[in-house]
């Protein structure tokens, strides 16, 4: 069983929690270890880079420092915390100045950093780690006939990472024809939700996801799998308030990749955290009944 | 005037440290801000705002929204046919913004920033309630009852956090912290 340093983020534990207890019971189903990191600290998110970037650094380096400890690389289920402490880690790689720095700080809190785990997004230990081949062999209860938009968002891509495709991406198409469902065309699948703008142009982003939403529409999707908190949070919450805007009917369900996931992996709903959506996934549930029954008689 | 570093330069200078060629490879091509899902929000798009930069429009820039408007997605970045990191210098105006205190009023972006980090900083970790209260105002009453009913009901849905988390070494954190940047009250 292969071991890994899990850093939550702050949204999986508050607004989020679902992904949070769907990433874990996933992960455990997979064959995979969650060892949460212990007394993590906020990443940042984009704020700390608007404000001073050394800082953004020191709290991103912290992390990384408990996980060299603790000898596993990190993993973060969140888009957002996985672009900062890949860049940080990165940047402190090649950067021994910048290093140097930072350790004198992280002296405070008895840390080092030394430059030896690496750190990786959730879905990207699933589809690489594990692999698509395998997750399908796990698969016991196949989403037949679901139709599931994937939902890349941005910082999960963007910026390159290392030297990936970045326009002709499909391992979130693949992951999902692994459990059985339908991948539908999402041309803006790797346009951004809005992130923070929700709190800060609250019209910038309502536009940004009545574009969204209306393109997983017109895509016949049943439900829209997401990999971040925000891009859920966003997509999900604010879908009246578009509705409210724009003068559209959007009641789209927005799920995490691994609640749907789970459900292929036969992981009953409410051990997925199912069941606390704002935009009932009653739709996506009963879809899969239906199949079910129909295959069965 | 020798000694005077002119605006670009300090733009220049600021972004010395992030990957990539400098602005001054800009061919005003336009791509990032046909790919920016932001720019119609912005009064200058990407591509106006480093024109501005390149000549030397310092008032112009110090009073647009348009870093501000920014969601980091990076597409500008990825797209950009001379590899220039353009989210990143989005990131570096703002921060020049916020050191030079200038920026255009009403604008939500800065506040919201200086807050965030603040919070962080007294608990080493996000508590999205404390954010809130500042912003929701700003929609007006029924905005405001709007975001406090979605706030309820997120409450009774169990995903809205009652408390705030702090973490526990939180005083070697702040140490650790005010190693980089001064902050007030600690040791």
């Amino acid at each position: 069983m292969k071991t890994y340093s899990y850093f939550p983020g702050c949204s999986l534990q508050s607004m989020a929690e679902s992904y949070q207890i769907s990433a874990l019971a996933t992960a455990r189903a997979l064959g995979l270890e969650l060892e949460e990191l212990d007394d993590w600290n906020c990443c940042g998110a984009t704020a700390y880079f608007h404000i001073d970037e050394l800082l953004a650094h020191t709290l991103c380096a912290r992390n990384l420092a408990m996980a060299e400890k603790a000898g596993h690389d990190v993993v973060a289920p969140c888009s957002g915390c996985f672009k900062n402490l890949f860049f940080t880690n990165e940047q402190l790689k090649k950067d021994p100045d910048l290093a140097e720095h930072l350790n004198f700080a992280l002296k405070e809190d008895n840390l080092t950093f030394q430059g030896t785990i690496a750190v990786r997004h959730l879905i990207e230990v699933f589809v690489k780690d594990v692999g698509v081949e395998e997750i399908k062999k796990r698969v016991t209860h196949p989403l037949k006939g679901l139709r599931i938009a994937p939902y890349y968002g941005c910082q999960l891509l963007r910026p390159r990472k290392n030297d990936e495709d970045l326009e002709q991406v499909t391992f979130f198409e693949d992951l999902l024809s692994s459990m059985g469902a339908t991948p539908t065309a999402f041309p803006l699948k790797m346009r951004c939700c809005g992130g923070s703008l929700i709190v800060t142009n609250r019209p910038a982003a309502l536009t940004m996801l009545r574009d969204l939403l209306q393109c997983a529409t017109a895509g016949l999707a049943h439900v829209i799998a997401t990999v971040c908190p925000l891009c859920q949070i966003n997509l999900e919450f604010y879908q009246k308030q578009v509705n409210r805007e724009f003068g559209t009917r959007f009641a789209l369900p927005v799920l995490y990749f691994t609640q749907l996931l789970g459900l292929a992996l036969g992981i009953p709903p409410g051990q997925l955290g199912i069941g606390k959506e704002v935009v009932p996934a009653t739709s996506v549930l009963s879809c899969i009944r239906e199949e079910a029954v129909l295959t069965h008689s | 005037m020798p000694n005077r570093i002119d605006f670009r330069q300090e733009i220049t200078n600021l972004l010395h440290a992030v990957d990539g060629p400098s602005l001054r490879n800009c061919m005003q091509c336009g791509t990032c801000s046909a790919v920016c899902p932001a720019a119609p929000f912005m009064d200058y798009s990407p591509r106006a705002l480093i024109e501005l930069i390149a000549s030397d429009l310092k008032p112009e820039v110090l009073a647009s929204n348009a870093y501000w408007t920014c969601a980091s997605c990076y597409l500008c970045t990825a797209r950009c046919p001379r590899g220039i990191n353009v989210a990143e210098l989005m990131y570096g105006l703002k921060r020049y913004s916020i050191w030079k205190n200038r920026y255009q009023r009403g604008l939500l972006g800065p506040g919201f920033s200086k807050r965030f980090v603040k919070m962080i900083l007294r608990t080493g970790r996000s508590f999205e309630p404390s954010l809130a209260p500042a912003y929701v105002l700003r929609y007006g009453v029924r905005g405001f009852l709007r975001e406090a009913l979605m706030a309820l009901w997120l409450l009774r849905l169990g995903r809205m956090p009652m408390r705030p988390h702090r973490i526990k070494r939180i005083a070697n954190f702040r140490r650790m912290v005010s190693r980089i940047v001064p902050i007030p009250g600690a040791a």
